[in-house]
């Protein structure tokens, strides 16, 4: 991976691409004063700075309850889909089977289904189980549609681990599931760590599943959000969406440090 | 053409998923049978949490209000004429994202690809970041920036100009989803372009090709499996895609997503929404199934690009 040498684009292409990156950057960047605005209004410029949007975010309880909500969904989604994703990468990286393909392509069905076809379907079935409106239910949700990255990442993971490791380790008298637990696993926890900090931050930030699956009792965030939005674009928004912004970016500092964690193990 | 957070923990999408799987040399003798049981819990999940849910809207789209067998759903959707142009409009809307997601997604892949380690670092970091966070967020910058009184009319106006309707129309739907859309292609193509060898085009321009036919014999066609999985990987997912066209689209521009969910959440009609969502489903694994014709299911599974 990688080229030997890299080509210099011209001018006029680099320049297009970094208009590109503004455009990228733009709508993300934008709410960040909006949401400090004095202003009753939106407005942009602000006029002056106040706090006065994130008093009303987390001063009121619809808000906070939404985001209690989240956080549940959001860790129990992460939480089963690491458990279910690392036991199903060791056959996938570690065993040699016939219709080893197939049960790839099953494995990421998920990810090529559009997200409202798996809401609503999840959303028949849970309603007829009465789960509906539950947040197991969305969690559930979640995790399906999360489940494919976490298993590629980590098969991908394992593979990136020598298993002479653990045969060593098995050979010294080991049994099997200690060379694993003591030998791999601490090899591939930054891999678990980083795809459960991704399927949390997917399962806090993901609307289509909550919008069929949740109900008055489990209203998540995003859900919350749509909500506003669909009705009036008011500041509180902003101070909400600069709240996620943050969010984003703790994970993927995150992230980065139990990357850089490897690098020195 | 897989999203994917790879085992550095840097998250990406990537033509390489798990490179390697098939393999069959000794090192892996440790483990070989007996381990398949570990996959059972994921295939339950899916079995009883997306496989059954799925074949029962199939079921569901074959059923009328007694729960007898009917096509009458389906002939519901192709007689009328409103139905045939929601189809029409969500393939023409997923089409006309792909194209401009491409021409304004190679240049920014382009650069990326040949830039050196610290400028493609931070450009990196100004895709990944915006890719990360919530849709909603960047909807809702994107209505802060659009809407009538917005920045961009606000600036307009500044000028003595006249407002422009920016959103709720077909503009805003597209500004929207081709910026949505825009990571999935900028790095499906960097996956590719990273594996192209810049000293092909050197050695090209050496033997007296000029910059531009350098660029367009040699490294566009070697970069057309990037060309080909990010344009399907667009397509695909813009064709399902219910948040921004609801958001920023106009009345008439809503797609098929948008009709499954009125037709579940105002008009309760779950059996004609069913047929909506199968008509859906295979758009989708038409696509999918291209794909896997020209950029190949075998190297979406094994390839390292």
């Amino acid at each position: 991976m990688g080229s030997d040498a890299l080509i210099n684009p011209s001018l006029p292409v680099r320049i297009a691409a970094w208009v590109m990156l503004a455009f990228l950057m733009a709508p993300v960047l934008i709410i960040i004063p909006v949401s400090f605005s004095s202003a009753q209004y939106l407005s942009f410029p602000p006029p002056g700075f106040s706090l006065q949007w994130y008093e009303r975010f987390f001063g009121n309880k619809d808000w906070l309850s939404a985001i209690w909500v989240s956080v549940q969904v959001a860790t129990l989604s992460a939480g089963l889909t690491i458990v279910v994703s690392t036991l199903a990468a060791i056959p996938l990286a570690r065993s040699d089977f016939s219709r080893k393909t197939l049960v790839y392509g099953l494995l990421l069905a998920p990810m090529i289904v559009p997200v409202i076809i798996t809401a609503i379907a999840l959303y028949f079935v849970f309603a007829r189980i009465g789960m509906g409106g539950t947040v197991i239910a969305i969690a559930i949700g979640h995790t399906i549609v999360v489940m494919p990255i976490a298993i590629v990442v980590l098969s991908a993971t394992l593979q990136g681990v020598d298993s002479r490791l653990e045969n060593a380790a098995m050979s010294l008298g080991a049994s099997r599931f200690q060379a694993f637990r003591k030998v791999t696993l601490p090899l591939i926890a930054p891999g678990i760590i980083s795809a459960g900090l991704f399927a949390f931050l997917t399962s806090f930030d993901e609307l289509v599943i909550p919008l069929f699956l949740g109900g008055p009792n489990a209203q998540t965030l995003a859900v919350r959000i749509w909500n506003s939005v669909m009705l009036e674009i008011e500041p509180t928004i902003a101070a909400v969406s600069t709240f996620l912004i943050a969010l984003t970016v703790l994970v993927m500092i995150a992230a980065n440090l139990v990357k850089k964690a490897r690098r020195w193990a | 053409m897989t999203l994917q957070v790879d085992s550095q923990g840097s998250v990406g999408v990537s033509e390489s998923a798990a490179n390697g799987t098939v393999n069959g040399d000794g090192t892996k003798a440790s483990w070989r049978g007996g381990q398949l049981w570990l996959l059972l819990p994921a295939l339950a999940l899916l079995a009883i949490f997306f496989a059954y849910p799925l074949f029962d809207v199939v079921l569901r789209s074959f059923r009328d209000s007694q729960g007898g067998f009917t096509t009458q759903n389906y002939e519901a959707f192709f007689s009328r004429a409103i139905y045939i142009r929601v189809l029409l409009l969500t393939i023409e809307i997923a089409f006309l994202t792909t194209v401009f997601s491409l021409i304004v997604g190679y240049p920014l892949a382009y650069v990326l690809a040949n830039s050196g380690p610290t400028v493609r670092s931070f450009m990196m970091l100004c895709v990944m970041l915006p890719f990360m966070t919530s849709i909603l967020v960047r909807t809702y910058g994107w209505m802060v920036i659009l809407r009538p009184n917005g920045i961009v009319n606000t600036a307009l106006a500044t000028l003595g100009l006249g407002e422009i309707q920016l959103i709720y129309n077909r503009g805003g739907l597209m500004i929207g989803m081709v910026y949505t859309m825009l990571p999935y292609m900028v790095l499906t193509l960097y996956s590719v372009m990273r594996g192209i060898d810049g000293r092909f085009v050197a050695v090209a321009q050496s033997l007296g090709a000029g910059r531009w036919s350098a660029f367009w014999r040699i490294y566009f066609p070697l970069s057309m499996p990037g060309v080909a999985g990010g344009s399907l990987l667009v397509f695909i997912l813009a064709a399902g895609f219910y948040i921004t066209p609801r958001l920023m689209g106009g009345d008439r521009d809503q797609m098929l997503a948008s009709i499954i969910a009125y037709q579940v959440d105002v008009l309760l009609n779950f059996n004609f929404a069913s047929a909506i969502a199968v008509i859906l489903l295979i758009i989708t694994l038409a696509c999918f199934g291209l794909y896997a014709r020209i950029v190949g299911l075998k190297q979406l599974l094994t390839s390292k690009v």
